[in-house]
């Protein structure tokens, strides 16, 4: 217990500054007024589903997770079911075996169902594109609030994009 | 060896034989009998070409790799079942059936699962994706697909049902357990659900784009998928890239080991109940990521390793870098290791739970880290090895307990190897290009690629086609063999303790479901 109690307080904190959020992701606008933005923002619950990716944006989910970034210190946090979630944060493309899976998903979520669409994949299909196994971008078969690019993306941009589905006007308030 | 057999160039030593249907059965009970593995199992489609079809199987023999091809009549389209040798056979010959077409009949001719792996009703069961007239973007009607769980009966049992849509950030897929009480009687898995037509999307591609989509095939593995690729294209093209690409392409190998190693090792003390070592040893994964950003351009190293070479280059201030943090991090992970062995809450979790034998391992064909923890050292670094592993003399981690605490140990002294192996790469890193240029292989041209990833050995294997074409590429991943391993490993365990032995084996659904 001495040796754990020491480590914890010889690495300290190593929580970053968070970043903005950054409009150039938004797909839909206006959907909600700020005041539900507002109340979100101080507790967001998230669903991650992944229909189809290569597991690299879970990589990336995961380490939003670490010290560095610590999304849970900004009151944002996963949850295991979709009936407790506000959002839904998408990897991949849809694979058609999937698709049924995220609809119901979707179904079961409660509104106002954010949906941030992840990685190159989740924006346009990415490599794997669209074909007899694969519906491709998310926004195919769900509405999508925000997408973020990359393959993977950083977690800082997961992180902007996730802010930037429950921001009011550009960059300004979470 | 078979003397008839021809060899395959390239950097890993490898044949090809021909074989007819009583030859196909025959040689896999030799194979068997003297200690070889089935590696990987796959089907084309030669019809366009006057051959029917073609299935090819990769067996792993002391020498390297035997790859027994056989000639499938497609008025038939049935050949002899080999997953009551090889119990792995089974889901591949299922997957093979969905794609192409065949079905493998036993020697009673029976066909000895005829459910669907793949296939779960994006496309009707009589068509076949990989068949040469099936387009890339054939449209099919979805339709709706029972799948048979084998039914566990008597007092007290009942069914839970898990997934695909999984309580955690994790891939998709079903489990199905069997249970009186907490108890697992008999887990079932069903997989398949991230299937995205991978292998026919590959022969939309020319052989220079292919390594692309390998290294996406299992995001977590990129570099093993992307070196395992170029190894193939390689050999059929005949280049061998300089001594210095193939250093930084085992640096590239063993940071993602490590980086692989240190965010598992987090996990499993978080599914263990000890969240301190999910925040420290995360924080050590994001470290090293930053450096290959910094370094590499790439966190994940992605397409940092390219056909003839690697697309990234380090200078004396990098490798100096890379050494310092390389030092931290082996300081760092001692202290971490004291801490894990001596906490006697994450051992009571750990030890004897979810125990896979060495006799179970050895008769599923496990492959791996999981293998090696098992009981079973079997490491293609070490051999038979493959330039530039020879001079760097890796050595092989293993355990016998077979059990999560073992997989654990083995993570650790894995880490410690590769940052060792980091050591006397840049140290003894070879100057020159790090690239050569790769010609067009001749049409019809066949290489294989064989790597050891952080989670076991990724095969590739690739044919030309007419002016640079893919015209069929395989990647396999070693979760195909680990899979099945871990229904064994978790029976008689509570389900509570599913998430720390399914972590502990840490496969992947991407690489599997392609």
């Amino acid at each position: 217990m001495y040796q754990l109690l020491k480590q914890i307080v010889k690495v300290g904190i190593k929580t970053e500054a968070r970043p903005l959020a950054d409009e150039s992701m938004r797909v839909l606008a206006g959907r909600l007024n700020d005041e539900v933005l507002r109340l979100l923002g101080r507790a967001l619950t998230i669903r991650h589903v992944d229909p189809g990716s290569c597991n690299g944006c879970e990589l990336e989910i995961h380490a939003l997770n670490n010290p560095y970034y610590n999304l849970e210190g900004l009151g944002i946090k996963f949850v295991a079911s979709p009936r407790h979630a506000d959002m839904l944060l998408v990897t991949g493309p849809v694979a058609k075996n999937m698709e049924q899976a995220l609809r119901r998903t979707y179904a079961a979520t409660p509104e106002p169902k954010l949906v941030v669409a992840i990685g190159d994949c989740g924006c346009s299909g990415g490599v794997f594109g669209e074909n007899y196994a694969c519906r491709g971008a998310v926004a195919n078969v769900l509405p999508v609030d925000v997408t973020v690019p990359g393959c993977p993306p950083t977690p800082t941009a997961i992180m902007q994009g996730i802010l930037t589905a429950i921001s009011g006007k550009a960059g300004t308030k979470a | 060896m078979e003397i008839s057999a021809q060899p395959v160039p390239g950097a890993v030593p490898a044949w090809r034989k021909q074989v007819d249907a009583e030859r196909w059965r025959t040689l896999a009970e030799q194979l068997l009998s003297a200690g070889s593995r089935l590696g990987a199992l796959w089907a084309s489609d030669e019809r366009d070409r006057g051959g029917g079809y073609l299935l090819r199987a990769l067996y792993v023999i002391f020498e390297g790799l035997l790859i027994a091809e056989l000639r499938v009549d497609p008025a038939l389209a049935t050949y002899p079942d080999l997953s009551d040798l090889f119990a792995c056979a089974g889901r591949m010959q299922r997957a093979a059936f969905d794609l192409c077409g065949m079905r493998a009949v036993s020697i009673s001719g029976e066909i000895p699962d005829v459910r669907p792996w793949l296939r779960h009703g994006a496309w009707p069961a009589d068509a076949h994706p990989l068949h040469r007239e099936h387009a890339l973007s054939q449209p099919h009607p979805q339709t709706e697909e029972r799948y048979a769980f084998v039914p566990v009966e008597g007092e007290g049992v009942h069914e839970i049902a898990v997934g695909p849509v999984h309580a955690g950030i994790i891939e998709p897929g079903h489990f199905r357990f069997s249970v009186v009480g907490e108890r697992v009687l008999r887990l079932e898995q069903r997989l398949g659900y991230k299937h995205k037509g991978i292998e026919k999307r590959f022969e939309s591609l020319s052989l220079a784009e292919g390594i692309r989509l390998a290294g996406r095939v299992s995001g977590d593995s990129t570099v093993a998928y992307a070196w395992a690729y170029a190894m193939a294209l390689e050999g059929m093209a005949g280049t061998t890239p300089p001594a210095r690409a193939l250093y930084l392409r085992a640096l590239f190998l063993e940071r993602e080991r490590i980086a692989n190693h240190l965010g598992d090792l987090g996990s499993l003390g978080n599914d263990g109940g000890l969240a301190f070592g999910l925040a420290q040893f995360s924080r050590l994964k994001e470290d090293m990521l930053r450096t290959n950003a910094a370094l590499f351009g790439h966190r994940y190293l992605m397409d940092r390793v390219v056909p003839g070479g690697v697309a990234a280059d380090i200078g004396d201030s990098e490798s100096a870098a890379i050494l310092a943090e390389g030092e931290r991090l082996r300081t760092e992970l001692r202290t971490l290791r004291a801490i894990y062995y001596n906490h006697a809450g994450l051992q009571d979790r750990c030890i004897t739970c979810g125990r896979l034998t060495p006799r179970t391992a050895a008769t599923l064909g496990v492959v791996g880290l999981v293998a090696r923890a098992s009981g079973h050292a079997i490491d293609l670094r070490v051999h038979p090895g493959h330039p530039p592993y020879g001079e760097l003399q890796p050595e092989i981690a293993s355990h016998r307990n077979g059990d999560v605490a073992a997989r654990i140990v083995v993570r650790f002294e894995e880490a410690f190897e590769s940052l060792k192996l980091q050591r006397r790469i840049l140290h003894r890193l070879p100057t020159g290009p790090i690239a050569a240029s790769v010609c067009t292989p001749d049409e019809a041209a066949f290489g294989i690629g064989w790597i050891e990833g952080w989670r076991g050995e990724v095969f590739v294997a690739l044919e030309a086609g007419p002016n640079g074409a893919i015209r069929r590429c395989h990647p396999h991943d070693p979760s195909w063999q680990n899979w099945p391993a871990l229904e064994h490993a978790i029976i008689g365990n509570i389900v509570p303790d599913f998430p720390l032995v399914n972590k502990s084996f840490s496969l992947s659904y991407a690489g599997q479901d392609l």
